[in-house]
């Protein structure tokens, strides 16, 4: 019937054109055009606030758009509602699960697909479907597990479960490997082809090169609310993507150099801390770090990386153990506050730079001073001095490129990767011997990603002693000379770098002995 | 020996009678709170309900042809005496009714505040209970001129007490015969529907579709948002029916338990009946024991104002009347058992997420 040619060519299972969202003065989405074609993994990478979150949301119903079509199998639909998404057969796995946490697993697949006024017929059909699909698709699952107690990899497979439930054809995962192991990240990708390969369309929003280069079949990518390029992955390179997000050539690993080990700067014995509820975090931690090195910690979030830093800086006080530093031994009998260790020499990068590192509402010239404010780089004895601490920190900015270079500007008012660097800078104008970094460069883009990493390297190479804590392998390999593995408070091995490779990192992250 | 039963048998009916208003509004409170709205203006709907209730039944009940006539001329004569008839037939129904519809406006715009709104639930409840207290009066006062209170409503005017069959014969027979004339015979319709409220509140929580909603929407509202179901108008519907609950207590304080409303008659039962909300953890069962518990300690009190106790001396009744409420602090304390409520408790919806 129709020409030899376009014949077999199924129309896209997506199709937006010219999508423009805005959000007051911002244009979050910018005349956004994408195509994905039916049965294949797509990738959409972009860097934070790039417009890939917001894209998805549109096409899950959350935000309405001002202009632009949505064509789902070629038929223009209309989208205002996650039930008009859900009925158009997409599903969403959000990047925050979106889990009723006291419910069992059966519950909260059913919610929302209930089939009817009473709940018994609805659940044994669901139960029977979740058979199904585990048989098919190799999502094993406890209909009867409490949601809460699942670890997030299995949370995550009853987010993807409750798409499949509402027959969903189109599944939209939102950086789904953020909270996940290695080894569940290795998982979920075995489900996605799975899923792929029974015709499911599967669209990836992610930041992290690694996933769409191994995962996917083609890739758009997102700069600024604009798409700026689509390929196909096998026809493209880490190099030509992460040009494409930034803008501008980058430097995807940092100079590594050999370290010049020194002495031992900070020793720590038999850590363990328990917190208000009596759960160990911390259980029977020993480390040795040395001044020229950069020791790394990976582990997911949640297994103890946190207490140590907090035990190690002094802010949450020793409970057993000792640390000996500066030629002192501290333990429960002879503890320290934040500021003593500042004093010797112990700064301290926070991991989460809004709740402990800033004071978003404040200036960031006083930002650029806090826990050094009674020093004399803000003023003198009990007063300080506003135009000392604003000419500190422009000369902060200009080293460390932080944009805009406003010491006057409230610190909400930057970018992650800047209000990062401002921290950053903060403790390493500081000429600490010993730096405690967590998550460096959560929520930062690649160019200051990039910039950051060289900066630690260069400290290290100063001869100061660095404690990298990082739930990004990427990261860790990027930095440490030697790697320590955390599972549920205990270190279970530390490995040279050159020995460690993701798979043997992976199974130490999940508590298997090296 | 006989007699101690008997006594025991009049505190435990004096414990449903008391209980009867807390278990509604407990009822009604576990409802919008297991929806994620606070409920603090339960005393306030209970005092309007209980207001509405009294002062529509006792219009109702001595409405007449001709005064109707008079009003609405358009009724026709003959039409104005059947009105009446109706009106002065069912009066403590009309008086539910209405106590039932002024609760679920509360309700509504309670619901507006904080749902449509994002207002704080707090702030609302608190204006709804100072609105009641004032509005009851006001409008009592102009609506009657016995300084705010209602008229006395006469026996057609209120629910009276339901003789089950053969509890007189069973009284005669010992033991059993006492505990069915007493404590299961002899209630007024609203008691049972108290009573029977409880299970058909589990039920719904528990058993139905819109049960699983609600208690997904008191947690965590986004995964009901994100599985294309409104959250909007699940609160709104959970406002309603604890408005529904109230104006049944409202009504059974004034039309039924009493007879006539009073100034401030709520005296605090809404409160108490979210402190027993509390004590049973949000849970429609063990929030039934809380409210018999609370019954049985006052019922318990009013029993002993006077008596002589062995070794103890004059009863001290004050002492009983505060044991709930200790309880309940030691309670929120986490000394025995958490009690933890639904996480989104309080918490307004609305898409403000991200930029």
């Amino acid at each position: 019937m129709s020409a030899p040619g376009v014949a077999s060519v199924p129309p896209p299972a997506v199709r937006l054109s010219g999508i423009v969202k805005r959000f007051g003065p911002v244009v979050a989405n910018d005349h956004v055009d994408l195509e994905v074609a039916p049965g294949t993994i797509h990738g959409i990478i972009g860097e934070n606030g790039a417009g890939k979150s917001t894209l998805v949301s549109i096409l899950y119903g959350f935000y309405g758009h001002d202009e632009g079509t949505i064509e789902i199998d070629g038929r223009e639909v209309r989208i205002g509602s996650p039930a008009d998404a859900i009925a158009a057969g997409i599903g969403m796995v959000h990047q925050h699960f979106m889990l009723v946490p006291t419910f069992t697993v059966l519950e909260n697949v059913m919610l929302g697909a209930e089939g009817g006024f009473t709940l018994g017929p609805g659940a044994r059909e669901t139960r029977a479907e979740l058979a199904r699909l585990s048989a098919d698709y190799g999502l094993e699952i406890d209909p009867d597990a409490l949601v809460g107690d699942l670890p997030v990899g299995l949370r995550q497979r009853v987010e993807i479960l409750k798409a499949l439930r509402r027959s969903a054809r189109i599944l939209i995962l939102d950086e789904p490997t953020g909270v996940l192991t290695p080894g569940e990240t290795d998982r979920l990708f075995e489900i996605l082809h799975a899923l792929r390969d029974r015709g499911v369309t599967i669209l990836l929003i992610t930041h992290k090169l690694r996933e769409i280069m191994e995962g996917t079949d083609a890739v758009s990518v997102m700069r600024r609310g604009r798409m700026v390029g689509h390929r196909k992955t096998s026809g493209t390179s880490r190099e030509e993507l992460a040009e494409l997000m930034v803008g501008r050539k980058v430097l995807l690993e940092a100079e590594h150099g050999a370290p010049t080990v020194g002495e031992v700067a900070l020793a720590a014995q038999g850590l363990s801390w328990r917190d208000a509820g009596g759960a160990l975090r911390l259980d029977d931690v020993s480390l040795e770090l040395r001044a020229g090195e950069i020791l790394g910690v990976a582990g997911v979030s949640g297994n103890g990386q946190s207490e140590l830093l907090d035990v190690l800086s002094g802010i949450r006080p020793l409970q057993q153990g000792a640390i000996s530093y500066a030629g002192r031994t501290i333990d429960a009998k002879h503890p320290v506050d934040p500021a003593e260790m500042r004093r010797l020499g112990l700064a301290h990068v926070p991991e989460d730079r809004h709740h402990t590192g800033l004071v978003l509402p404040f200036e960031a010239c006083e930002n650029a001073v806090l826990g050094y404010h009674d020093g004399p780089k803000a003023g003198e004895g009990p007063f300080v001095s506003p135009s000392r601490i604003r000419g500190h920190c422009a000369g902060m900015m200009t080293e460390f490129d932080v944009r805009p270079p406003n010491p006057r500007l409230a610190a909400r008012g930057f970018s992650g990767g800047n209000q990062q660097k401002i921290v950053i800078a903060r403790e390493i104008d500081a000429a600490p011997k010993v730096l405690l970094v967590g998550q460096p460069t959560r929520g930062v883009d690649i160019g200051a990603i990039e910039f950051i990493h060289a900066q630690l390297l260069a400290l290290r190479d100063a001869g100061c002693a660095l404690l990298l804590v990082s739930v990004e392998l990427d990261e860790i390999f990027a930095l440490s000379d030697r790697i320590m593995v955390m599972n549920a408070g205990k270190v279970v091995g530390t490995l040279p770098r050159a020995e460690a490779d993701r798979n043997r990192l992976g199974l130490m992250m999940a508590g298997v002995a090296a | 020996m006989a007699e101690a039963w008997i006594d025991i048998l009049r505190i435990l009916d004096g414990t449903l009678r008391l209980a009867a208003p807390l278990i509604l509004c407990a009822m009604a409170g576990l409802i919008s709170e297991r929806s994620g709205i606070i409920d603090i203006g339960l005393e306030g709907k209970l005092l309007a309900g209980a207001f509405a209730s009294a002062a529509v039944a006792s219009l109702a009940g001595s409405a007449t042809g001709a005064g109707l006539f008079e009003a609405m001329p358009w009724l026709g004569e003959g039409g104005a005496e059947t009105a009446a008839s109706v009106l002065n037939a069912a009066a403590p129904w009309w008086g539910l009714l209405a106590a039932i519809l002024v609760c679920m406006f509360l309700g509504a715009v309670h619901g507006f505040a904080c749902i449509t709104h994002r207002g704080d639930h707090i702030i609302s409840g608190v204006a709804v209970n100072i609105l009641a207290a004032g509005l009851t009066v006001v409008v009592g006062f102009a609506l009657f001129r016995q300084g705010g209170q209602s008229p006395p409503l006469g026996r057609d005017e209120r629910f009276g007490p339901l003789q089950w069959p053969g509890a007189e014969g069973a009284a005669e027979i010992p033991v059993i015969g006492p505990l069915y004339a007493e404590l299961i015979s002899g209630h007024n319709i609203l008691v049972y529907v108290a009573l029977l409220a409880v299970p058909l509140v589990a039920l719904l929580l528990y058993r139905t579709t819109f049960g699983l909603r609600l208690r997904a929407v008191g947690e965590t509202p986004e995964a009901v948002d994100t599985a294309g179901i409104s959250v909007h108008w699940l609160r709104y519907r959970a406002v309603l029916i604890a408005g529904l609950l109230c104006g049944i207590a409202g009504c059974y304080l004034s039309t039924a338990h009493g007879a006539g409303f009073v100034r401030e008659m709520s005296a605090g039962k809404g409160f108490i009946a979210l402190a027993a909300m509390i004590f049973g953890k949000w849970r429609p069962w063990t929030t039934l024991f809380a409210c018999l518990l609370f019954g049985f300690l006052e019922s318990g009190a009013a029993r002993l104002q006077g008596v002589e106790l062995p070794l103890i001396g004059p009863a001290p009744v004050e002492l009983i009347l505060v044991l709930p409420y200790v309880m309940t602090v030691i309670l929120l304390a986490g000394f025995f058992g958490k009690a933890v409520p639904p996480r989104a408790l309080g918490q307004p919806y609305g898409k403000g997420r991200g930029k």
